[in-house]
C-alpha cells in the first residue's frame, strides 16, 4: 500500500509540473460518455485555451453535489458542470463556489440572474408516450385514465425530484390528491433514469417520465419517429441545468475563459444532439433539423432555487404518503 | 485432530473487520447533524427483513427438490446446466430485471400464456416481483451449495442403501436430511444478507416507496440530504441485522459427520426407474425454465445489439476481465485460511465475520474510503484497487460457506492420519486439503470472478472516464439512450463472467477426487 501511495503521488507531482495548465471539470457520467457532449467539447475548447481539460464524472447531478461536498476547500475541481435550480442553493449554502462574470442572451423561458452560477443547457420534463397512443391533457386526467406510467424515485434520480416538483408547483396544497389519483397509474418506481426509460421501451408502461426532447433522439439519431412527449396544459416543469467555479480553483482565469466558452456558440452547437436538451443559447444557425417538432409548452414552471430545498421536503413527505398506502 | 494455525485466519477476519468499521468510522466523522434515523427509515428497515426473509425461505424451499433431482440424475446438458446455475447471480440488475419481465412483464411470455386460456394477466410489481427476482438470483446459488452437500456423500452410502433396497423417502430420512440440515441454515444466510442489501431490484420490481428498503434509505441520506450521520447509523442497522441472522443459522448448523468414503463416484442405483425418475425430470424442466429464459431474452436483445457496441465497451471489459482475476487472487488469500481457521476451532460463528462483508453497504464502504483516501491521494487513481477489495469482500461469505464443510470434511476424516504422519502448515495444506477441497476452490474462484465482472460496485462513486469497468460503461450506454448497445454490453458481460465461472469452476471440478 505505501508503495502505491508513493507511486501516486509521484505521478501527480509529475504532473503538476507539466507546462500546460489542466482545468478539472467535475461533471455527471453522461456528459462525459462517447455519447454525450464531452469528447466534442473536450476538443472544441482545447483548440482555444491551450491548456488540457480533463472532464470527471461522478454520477449524476445530486451525486455531484455530495462529491463536492466531500471534498470540499481542498477539492481537484475548477468548475461544477452539472447541477440544476434544485440543487443550485445547496450548492451556494457549501460557500465554495465563487462568482462568475458570464454574460449571454439566454433563449430560457425564463430570465437569468444567478450571479454563482451559469446555465448552459435546458428541457422541459414530460411524459415520452407512443406517437398512436393519444395521452391525457393534464395530471388529473392522467390520473382517471387508465394509462400506465413509469417514474423514478426522488430519493435517488434527478428527474425523479423533477416530478415531484412538478407537481407541487402545478398543484401546491393539492399536490398530495393529484398523487394519491396516480398512485394506480403508477407501474413501478424505479432508481433512475436508465431504468424507468428501458421499461418503457420495454413496453411495461403506457408513458415514462422523461423529457419533451426525448422524441428528438429517437428522430434524429435513430429515424424513428414513433415516439412523442404529451403535452400537459397545467405547464411543464424545467430544468435548468448550470455550472459554477470553485472559488478553491487555482486557475480562476481559465475556469472564466471555460464557463464563457460554455456559452458561446462552438460549445452550444454541441449540446442538442448530444445531451438531448435544448442549448441555453439558440445558436446562430437554429437548432438542428427535427426539434421543430418537438411539442412546446405554453407554460413553464420552476420553483425559484432558493425555496427549492423547503418544497422539496414537503413534497416528498406528501408523495410517500400517497404511494405508500 | 489437526490444527491449522488460526494465525493467517483472524489476521484476515480482524482485516476485513478493519476495512468496514474504518469505513463506517470515516462516514461517521464527517457527519454534521445528529445521528438520529427518521420514522420513514424504521418503516424500510421492517420491509427490508421481511422481503429477505421471505427471499431466502423461498430460494432455499424450492432449491431442495431441484437439488435433490439434479444429483440423482445424470442427463445430457447436466454440466451445462450446472454451470449456468452461476449465470443469474452475476447480472447486473437491470440486465436481470429486463430478462424476467421478457417472462413476467405486461407483455412477457407468461401473460402470453395466461392471455390465450383466458385468465387476466399478473403483474409482477410488488412484494411477489421482490420475491421472483431474489430467487431467480438465489435459487441457483442455494442449488448450487446443496448439490455440493449431496456429492460429499461418500458413493459407498448409496451403494448399500441400493443392495439393502431402502425407499427414496428412507433415504431422504436417513441420509438426504442430515445433509440438508447441514447446509440450509448457512445457505439461508446467504441469501438473507444478500437480500438485505437489494435496493435497484426491490425498488424497480417493488411497485413504489412502499419497497424502500434500508439500502435506498442509505442512498437518501448520502445524495437527497447529505446526511452522513443518518447514513452511518443506517449501515450499522444493516450490520447488526445481517450480523443477528448470520449467527443465529451458523448456531443452528448441528454438526453432521457423514464418514469417510473411497471417493468413488457416485451412482445412484437405488432411484433408477419409476415415479421418482418423472418428478425429477418435471422438477429440473421446471427450474431450468425458470433459468433459461430470461437468459434467452438477454441474448437474444444482446445480439441484436452486439453491431452497435462501441470500441470502448471492448476496452472496459479487458479492465472488468484483470480486476476479477487480482479480486479471485485477493479472495483466495482471505478465505483459505480463515475456511481453515473456522473448519477446525469450535467458534463456528466466526463465519458471520465473513458476513458482514456482504452486508456492508457497497455505498458506504465507498464513501468511507473516498473519505479515508482523499487527503493523501487522488481517489480515482485508487478506484480499482478499492474496487478489488469490495469484490473480495462480497463474495467471501459465499466462498466461506462453499471451503468450510469441504475443509471440515478432511479435517474430520484425515486429521488424525494427518496428525500421525506430521503433515503441518504448507505440507498440509498442499497435500491434503487444497486437492481435497479443489473442487470448492474452483467453484468458489469462479463465481468471486464471476461476480467482479458483473458488479457495478463501488466504482461508481470514484468514476473516472479511463477507469470504467464494464458494467458501469453497459450503465453509461443505457443513460445516453444507447439501448441496443447496452443489450449487446450486457451480452458480452454475461459471457465474460460466465466464461470466467465456467473456467475455473471446471478446473476444479476436473480431476477433483469426488466430483
Amino acid at each position: 500500500m505505501k508503495y502505491l501511495t508513493l507511486a501516486a503521488g509521484v505521478l501527480t507531482a509529475t504532473s503538476a509540473l507539466a507546462e500546460t495548465p489542466e482545468l478539472t471539470v467535475y461533471t455527471y457520467d453522461s456528459f462525459v460518455s462517447d455519447w454525450g457532449p464531452g469528447p466534442a467539447v473536450e476538443a472544441a475548447f482545447e483548440e482555444i485555451c491551450a491548456c488540457d481539460l480533463k472532464l470527471v464524472g461522478a454520477g449524476d447531478g445530486a451525486a455531484l453535489l455530495a462529491r463536492i461536498k466531500l471534498e470540499g476547500a481542498r477539492s481537484d475541481a475548477d468548475v461544477v458542470l452539472g447541477l440544476d435550480t434544485n440543487l443550485t442553493a445547496a450548492a451556494k449554502a457549501t460557500g465554495l463556489f465563487a462568482t462568475h462574470s458570464v454574460t449571454a442572451d439566454y433563449t430560457l423561458p425564463i430570465e437569468w440572474n444567478d450571479d454563482t452560477f451559469a446555465p448552459y443547457d435546458w428541457g422541459y420534463f414530460a411524459f415520452v408516450h407512443n406517437a398512436d397512443v393519444t395521452a391525457p391533457a393534464n395530471f388529473v386526467e392522467l390520473g382517471a385514465s387508465d394509462k400506465k406510467i413509469v417514474i423514478q424515485d426522488p430519493r435517488s434520480s434527478t428527474p425523479g425530484l423533477g416530478l415531484l416538483m412538478w407537481v407541487k408547483a402545478a398543484y401546491g396544497e393539492k399536490a398530495d390528491a393529484v398523487w394519491a389519483e396516480l398512485a394506480d397509474n403508477i407501474v413501478t418506481v424505479t432508481p433512475g433514469w436508465s431504468e424507468a426509460y428501458g421499461l418503457f421501451l420495454e413496453g411495461e408502461a403506457d408513458m415514462v417520465l422523461s423529457y419533451t426532447t426525448s422524441p428528438a433522439y429517437h428522430l434524429i439519431a435513430e429515424e424513428d419517429a414513433t415516439k412523442a412527449a404529451a403535452v400537459f396544459d397545467e405547464g411543464h416543469y424545467l430544468q435548468i441545468e448550470v455550472a459554477g467555479k470553485l472559488k478553491s480553483s487555482d486557475n480562476q482565469e481559465l475556469a472564466d475563459q471555460f464557463l464563457s466558452f460554455m456559452v458561446s456558440e462552438a460549445f452550444q452547437t454541441i449540446i442538442p444532439t448530444t445531451n438531448w436538451m435544448y442549448p441555453a443559447v439558440t445558436p446562430a444557425a437554429g437548432l438542428p433539423a427535427g426539434f421543430e417538432t418537438l411539442v412546446q409548452p405554453a407554460k413553464a414552471l420552476l420553483i425559484p432555487a432558493d425555496e427549492a430545498d423547503a418544497v422539496r421536503d414537503v413534497a416528498l413527505a406528501e408523495w410517500l404518503a400517497a404511494l405508500s398506502k | 485432530m489437526i490444527k491449522i494455525s488460526p494465525r493467517l485466519g483472524i489476521s484476515a477476519a480482524g482485516f476485513i473487520a478493519a476495512l468496514i468499521l474504518l469505513a463506517l468510522g470515516a462516514v461517521a466523522s464527517r457527519a454534521t447533524g445528529d445521528f438520529a434515523l427518521a420514522p420513514s427509515d424504521w418503516a424500510a428497515v421492517r420491509f427490508t427483513i421481511w422481503q429477505a426473509f421471505l427471499s431466502a425461505i423461498f430460494s432455499c424451499l424450492l432449491a431442495i427438490p431441484v437439488a435433490r433431482a439434479l444429483a440423482r440424475r445424470r442427463f445430457w446438458g447436466r454440466g451445462f446446466l450446472i454451470t449456468l446455475l452461476g449465470a443469474p447471480f452475476i447480472l447486473p440488475v437491470i440486465v436481470a430485471v429486463l430478462g424476467l419481465l421478457a417472462i413476467f412483464g405486461r407483455f412477457g411470455i407468461l401473460n402470453d400464456m395466461l392471455g390465450v386460456i383466458g385468465i387476466e394477466p399478473l403483474s409482477i410489481y410488488g412484494l411477489q416481483g421482490v420475491i421472483v427476482a431474489h430467487v431467480f438470483f438465489n435459487l441457483p446459488l442455494v442449488t448450487r451449495l446443496l448439490l455440493q452437500g449431496w456429492q460429499s456423500v461418500p458413493a459407498e452410502r448409496f451403494r448399500l442403501v441400493a443392495q439393502l433396497d431402502i425407499p427414496p423417502s428412507m433415504v431422504f430420512r436417513l441420509i438426504e436430511w442430515p445433509l440438508i440440515l447441514r447446509i440450509i441454515p448457512g445457505a439461508f444466510a446467504l441469501v438473507f444478507v444478500m437480500c438485505l442489501t437489494s435496493f435497484a431490484v426491490a425498488l424497480t420490481l417493488g411497485g413504489g416507496p412502499r419497497a424502500t428498503t434500508i439500502e435506498l434509505a442509505i442512498y437518501q441520506a448520502f445524495r437527497f440530504d447529505f446526511d452522513l450521520g443518518r447514513a452511518a447509523l443506517l449501515s450499522i442497522v444493516q450490520l447488526v441485522v445481517a450480523g443477528g441472522a448470520a449467527m443465529m443459522a451458523l448456531w443452528l448448523i448441528p454438526v453432521v459427520n457423514l464418514g469417510g468414503g473411497l471417493d468413488r463416484m457416485q451412482r445412484r442405483w437405488d432411484v433408477q426407474m419409476g415415479f421418482s425418475r418423472g418428478l425429477d425430470g418435471v422438477t429440473i424442466a421446471l427450474a431450468a425454465a425458470f433459468l433459461i429464459l430470461p437468459l434467452a431474452a438477454i441474448l437474444v436483445s444482446g445480439l441484436r445489439g452486439l453491431p452497435d457496441v462501441p470500441i470502448s465497451v471492448w476496452m472496459t471489459a479487458w479492465t472488468s476481465l484483470w480486476v476479477a482475476l487480482v479480486s479471485v487472487v485477493v479472495l483466495l488469500a482471505l478465505a483459505l485460511p480463515m475456511a481453515g481457521w473456522i473448519a477446525t476451532s469450535q467458534h463456528t460463528s466466526v463465519e458471520a465475520v465473513g458476513l458482514l462483508g456482504l452486508a456492508a453497504s457497497p455505498l458506504m464502504i465507498g464513501t468511507g474510503w473516498f473519505i479515508l483516501i482523499y487527503p493523501f491521494a487522488n481517489p480515482a487513481d485508487w478506484a480499482l484497487v478499492v474496487t478489488i477489495f469490495v469484490n473480495a469482500l462480497m463474495a467471501l461469505p459465499f466462498a466461506l460457506r462453499i471451503l468450510v464443510p469441504a475443509l471440515r470434511d478432511s479435517a474430520q476424516s484425515y486429521g488424525r492420519l494427518s496428525a500421525g504422519l506430521g503433515l503441518r502448515g504448507v505440507r498440509l495444506w498442499m497435500w491434503v486439503l487444497i486437492p481435497r477441497a479443489r473442487a470448492q476452490i474452483g467453484f468458489a474462484a469462479g463465481l468471486t470472478g464471476a461476480l467482479s465482472v458483473g458488479d457495478l460496485g463501488v466504482i461508481a462513486l470514484f468514476a473516472d472516464p479511463d477507469r470504467a469497468t464494464l458494467p458501469l460503461q453497459m450503465y453509461r450506454l443505457m443513460g445516453s439512450y444507447q439501448t441496443n448497445a447496452a443489450a449487446g454490453a450486457a451480452l458480452i458481460l454475461l459471457v465474460l463472467a460466465l466464461g470466467l465461472f465456467w473456467i475455473m469452476d471446471y478446473w476444479g471440478r476436473r480431476n477433483a477426487i469426488a466430483e
